[in-house]
């Protein structure tokens, strides 16, 4: 008895487990729903055809391989004569018509709904640059406490350039993580404005369904509203240059009072950040304190194009090492990291660096690789810079 | 009839003569799908498993943007080309092509335009690496220096495509042989026809928007440029009234192809012949109002996304009338399996798979999800591979013993299609789910969660590779030790270039015009 | 032969008027694009200077105008709305200002590009003034106010109850010293 139960037992885990597997294995084979109306609808019209086509194939095949089964010459010596029947040629015309009206009326509507981003609760803009994306929040007062940031890719150099080695394998959300996730509350109507300020890029997350080209000079409407909170990840889906496969996008979804507890945190970061700036552009840095964090900061912002050895890859991605612009006035310098360089790879770092980072890496730039300018760049020079006087 | 022929290099470099023309576009573009097969090869290894292992990604893209350009511009047109010299002038009873010293110039020009473009693979900055759509503006402000020759390139490559359509177009129109009505032409005739049409419609498109991106690169004006008043979805719209025709211009003479063999091989008339001629020239018409659907996710009005997602659809009618055709004529027939008829048959089967995932990108709401991943990776392969280069191949056999009266060894053959069959589904089918799982094209790493598919994407795309590596070896076996091919290889083939010719089919063919019934 | 030389001739003559005219074509989207958009709205460019006369104001009803500023990389400049928005009723004329200043120790020449989405919009909004209009030069330290007055058509379709207008700044200082060279 007992033996007979531990095998019932033991059938109808390893039966539940299989079954669990083949879930799971078909999960992956298929696109994921997603969580908001809009993902779910397009999964179920996604699922609608995969049968309506399966079904084509079940029929038409089916009568390819009874002719290669029962017409093969060993079984069916004699060719038929017929060559035409006017007949079954209308038949198999208006079927497939009568199948695609029937495809057509439920995406219409969909496709309706999708692009319907009125009545929307709040704004963000989202704008593509060389590899990485830009979010604004355009709500509250245009003076005060503006919260933007950048989001860039938060897996490490080292994790995708050694694989094996590093680790990189554990890491879930390799290649999908970054350092700065857009939040958004739930429930709420979030209209995008996307666009670019270099090429096209395209903003997707597959589980909001959303997708739309960012395109510089012009501005894209698209929406969403998630119902469950969460963190949603998806990728830059228009080539964009170098490091395309490296701008993922991540949206974290947060309840109501989770929403507004991270926006006051938001304005009090940037209130500390603002400070920090300050504290920073008053005190006089030495050579050896700029060296240090510039190489840091060089490393992890500008290695990939320059490279390590500030050789670069030229043409397109020019050497720093006896550079005109970093053996230069060091105005120009300050400009070109500030400001970024139009029609090519070089981004504005103005914004997404702190004065004194931007002071330590110009200050590296011109003092490694046998630059030796001798030249430091304090961050007051950033800040006198960046105010224009 | 004399059967004089030069010898010696000056015979390939001098001639005029439709087979010695037709068997160097072969050879070319042989060559050239080696090369872009290896640069598949490079992009597979470094998608084997995640991590960069064996290119940096700036390279990477080189390589994604060569491999399309290669394949499509020098591999598969001009194997059609090379089918259409061989073959429109046997089937339609003429003794060469109308134009033979254009036809030459239209072949030797290729190799120079992809000398060109592969030597941009040295330069200073690498190759072209904006991807085989070149969307401005990261081929035109951001591109490399080597996008000139990139232009260059296309323009000599253009204009040897618009040569030889427009000797294809004179030859049909004023060689044939009395009698040979239009409505008595081989399917693969008429394909090829309503192909050199499209071709000349749409190659100039073509070069008028490279020659844009030109004076937008050098001479200041600003097409593409949003800051000048361009408008960079402009040259999306452009590209693609250019690139929607050009994917049909690649699989219509496939479809040619494909008629001729299937009722060979069932020892049967091809049934709706003339169904099938209007079903190739509504699918040409109809390429030219769809091109948008390539571009769903720029952001166009929603009376737009509908337009272009119904016309799509419509596609599938004419072509549906094809393969059901196709299925007709095997229908009862006297079916035997020989190489050429399994390369035939798979055709319709993974170009019918192919159809079925064109449909579903063609539905905009679902598109969304869809656009720019590997799914779409997936289903042009499936149009392309075993559509167009199936195709050729299956033509390749089949008219093998005519061209050189020798006979490949069917065994190998067999095995090649076999090989061929196993692993193109292998490369290709796993990207339909590594696209639905959410994996963007022409990115040269990703998360582990993709890891599975593209692994065995690799496999299959290693072993895709030698297949055709072994491909060579077999016809060069059958060239140089075939056995002698019978004066009729395939009893149920029929035209005149079975009918009414010797073989192997002699170096002057119909000096007087055949007569046709 | 000569009669068939004869008639190969005619038939490419017109193969190559084919291809002449197909090349011509792709040359003619361009012009036959921005026709096409400025009729459907499909890439919300907006138009050039419009008039203000006779214009019926509709005060039963309100469209909420949003502002946004982009700055395009290369690009040192402060450039922002005074409003982020401003609610109007159809067939009014309406003030906004822009504020831009060059930071940089250097003369810089900017060009403003404007888009609106939902692009269907873009056809309902008439610019009397507009900075986009010309390229502003700033020298170094420079800075400017620059106003902008628009009014919304009383004919826009009731569903459109919000439009946003941004302003993408390009800066186009070596495209304009490239032009003055070349006429020199």
């Amino acid at each position: 008895m007992a033996i007979r139960r531990k095998l019932i037992a033991g059938i109808t885990s390893l039966l539940s487990l299989m079954l669990g597997g083949a879930v799971q294995a078909a999960s992956k084979l298929n696109m994921r729903p997603g969580v908001t109306e809009t993902s779910i609808e397009a999964f179920e019209l996604h699922m609608m055809v995969v049968w309506v086509m399966v079904a084509i194939s079940v029929v038409v095949f089916g009568v390819m391989i009874y002719s290669f089964i029962f017409h093969r010459r060993s079984k069916h010596p004699t060719p038929a004569t017929f060559s035409h029947s006017t007949k079954m040629e209308v038949i198999w015309t208006v079927i497939p018509v009568i199948i695609l009206v029937y495809l057509t009326i439920p995406a219409v509507s969909l496709l309706i709904k999708m692009e319907d981003a009125s009545n929307s609760e709040i704004s963000v803009q989202v704008t593509g640059s060389q590899w990485k994306w830009h979010y604004k929040y355009l709500e509250g007062d245009i003076i005060k406490n503006e919260i933007s940031f950048y989001s860039n890719l938060s897996t490490p150099r080292e994790q995708y350039e050694n694989y094996a080695t590093s680790g990189a394998a554990d890491n879930v959300n390799y290649l999908l993580e970054v350092d700065n996730h857009l939040v958004i509350p739930v429930d709420t109507k979030v209209r995008f404005l996307v666009t670019a300020d270099d090429v096209i890029h395209s903003w997707w997350v597959p589980e909001l369904a959303v997708k739309k080209d960012a395109i510089p000079g012009f501005i894209n409407e698209t929406w969403t509203s998630v119902p469950i909170p969460g963190i949603y990840r998806g990728q830059c889906t228009e080539l964009c240059g170098k490091d395309h496969g490296f701008m993922p996008v991540v949206v974290e979804v947060l309840t109501k009072p989770d929403f507004d507890k991270w926006l006051a945190g938001k304005a009090e970061e940037k209130r500390v950040a603002d400070k920090a700036a300050a504290d920073a552009a008053s005190q006089n840095w030495d050579m050896a304190k700029l060296m240090t964090l510039g190489e840091t900061i060089y490393a992890s912002k500008c290695a990939a194009c320059h490279q390590v050895n500030g050789e670069g890859l030229p043409p397109v991605f020019p050497a720093l090492k006896d550079s005109a612009i970093a053996k230069g006035p060091a105005d120009v310098h300050i400009n070109m990291v500030v400001n970024g360089k139009q029609g090519t790879g070089m981004a504005a770092y103005g914004a997404q660096l702190t004065d004194a980072e931007m002071a330590a890496v110009i200050t590296y730039e011109r003092n490694a690789w046998g630059n030796n300018t001798g030249d430091t760049v304090q961050p007051a020079d950033i800040q006198a810079f960046k105010a224009g006087n | 009839m004399s059967d004089h022929r030069p010898t010696g290099i000056k015979r390939w470099l001098y001639t005029t003569n439709h087979k010695d023309i037709g068997t160097m576009y072969l050879w070319f573009s042989f060559i050239m799908f080696l090369t872009g097969g290896a640069m598949a090869m490079v992009i597979r290894a470094e998608l084997y498993q995640p991590g960069l292992q064996f290119v940096e990604p700036g390279f990477f893209n080189q390589m994604t943007t060569m491999h399309g350009l290669i394949m499509v511009f020098g591999a598969v047109m001009p194997s059609m080309v090379g089918l259409a010299n061989w073959l429109i002038p046997m089937q339609i009873g003429a003794p060469d092509m109308a134009l033979p010293r254009m036809n030459n110039w239209s072949f030797w020009i290729l190799p120079f335009a992809f000398t060109l473009l592969l030597s941009s693979l040295f330069m200073e900055g690498g190759a072209p690496n904006f991807g085989w759509t070149f969307y401005a503006p990261l081929s035109t402000t951001y591109a490399p220096p080597s996008t000139d020759f990139f232009i260059l390139g296309v323009h000599m490559m253009g204009i040897s495509s618009i040569m030889g359509a427009i000797n294809v177009i004179v030859t049909i129109f004023n060689m044939r042989a009395p009698g040979m009505t239009l409505m008595k032409m081989p399917l693969f005739v008429w394909t090829w026809l309503i192909t050199a049409f499209l071709l000349i419609m749409v190659m100039p498109v073509l070069a008028g928007v490279v020659t844009m991106m030109l004076t937008d690169r050098h001479f200041g004006t600003a097409f593409f440029d949003a800051a000048g008043g361009g408008d960079p979805v402009m040259f999306q719209h452009i590209f693609w009234f250019f690139g929607h025709p050009e994917v049909y211009i690649m699989v219509l003479p496939a479809f040619g192809v494909v008629s001729e063999i299937i009722p060979a091989f069932s020892r049967k008339k091809l049934f709706g012949y003339s169904s099938m001629v209007y079903a190739t020239a509504s699918i040409a018409l109809l390429s030219f109002i769809v091109w948008a659907h390539h571009m769903f996710a720029v952001g166009m009005p929603v009376a737009g996304e509908l337009f272009f997602m119904i016309a799509t659809m419509l596609i599938a009618v004419p072509t549906g009338v094809k393969v059901f055709n196709w299925i007709a004529t095997m229908w009862q027939g006297s079916l035997t399996f020989e190489t050429p008829m399994l390369f035939s048959i798979a055709f319709v089967i993974l170009f019918t798979i192919g159809g079925f995932s064109g449909v579903m990108l063609a539905m905009a709401p679902v598109d969304f999800q869809y656009h720019d991943t590997y799914f779409v990776v997936a289903h042009f392969h499936y149009v392309l591979f075993p559509g167009a280069i199936f195709g050729t191949t299956a033509a390749v056999y089949y008219w093998f013993p005519k061209w050189t009266g020798k006979m490949y060894n069917e065994t190998i053959g067999k095995w090649h299609f076999w090989l061929s069959m196993v692993f193109v589904n292998l490369t290709f089918f796993p990207m339909h789910f590594s696209g639905l799982a959410g994996m963007p094209r022409r990115i040269p790493d990703y998360n582990m969660m993709f890891a599975d598919y593209n692994m065995w994407a690799s496999i299959g795309a290693f072993g895709l590779g030698l297949t055709q590596v072994f491909f060579f070896v077999t016809i060069i076996m059958a060239i140089r030790n075939g056995k002698k091919a019978d004066e009729k290889q395939w009893d149920g083939a029929t035209g005149l270039e079975w009918d009414a010719m010797p073989t192997p089919a002699p170096y002057h063919s119909f000096s007087t015009p055949p007569k046709v019934d | 032969m000569t009669e068939q030389a004869q008639e190969n001739k005619k038939l490419i003559r017109r193969l190559i008027g084919i291809v002449g005219g197909m090349f011509l074509f792709a040359f003619a989207l361009v012009p036959l694009y921005n026709v096409f958009c400025d009729i459907t709205g499909i890439n919300g460019k907006t138009r050039g200077q419009a008039l203000y006369q006779n214009v019926d104001i509709d005060k039963s009803r309100v469209v909420t105008v949003e502002f946004l500023t982009n700055i395009n990389r290369g690009m040192p400049w402060k450039f922002e709305s005074r409003l982020r928005s401003i609610d109007v009723h159809p067939g009014e004329l309406n003030e906004v200002i822009f504020y831009a200043k060059n930071t940089s120790k250097f003369d810089i020449v900017g060009q403003s590009v404007p888009s609106v989405s939902p692009g269907k919009a873009a056809l309902y909004l008439n610019k009397t003034e507009c900075f986009c209009f010309d390229q502003q030069t700033l020298l170094a330290g420079e800075e400017i106010e620059m106003p902008m007055k628009f009014f919304i058509d009383a004919d826009i379709p009731e569903d459109i109850t919000r439009l946003t207008l941004s302003y993408q700044l390009f800066n186009i200082t070596d495209s304009v010293y490239a032009e003055s060279v070349g006429t020199k």
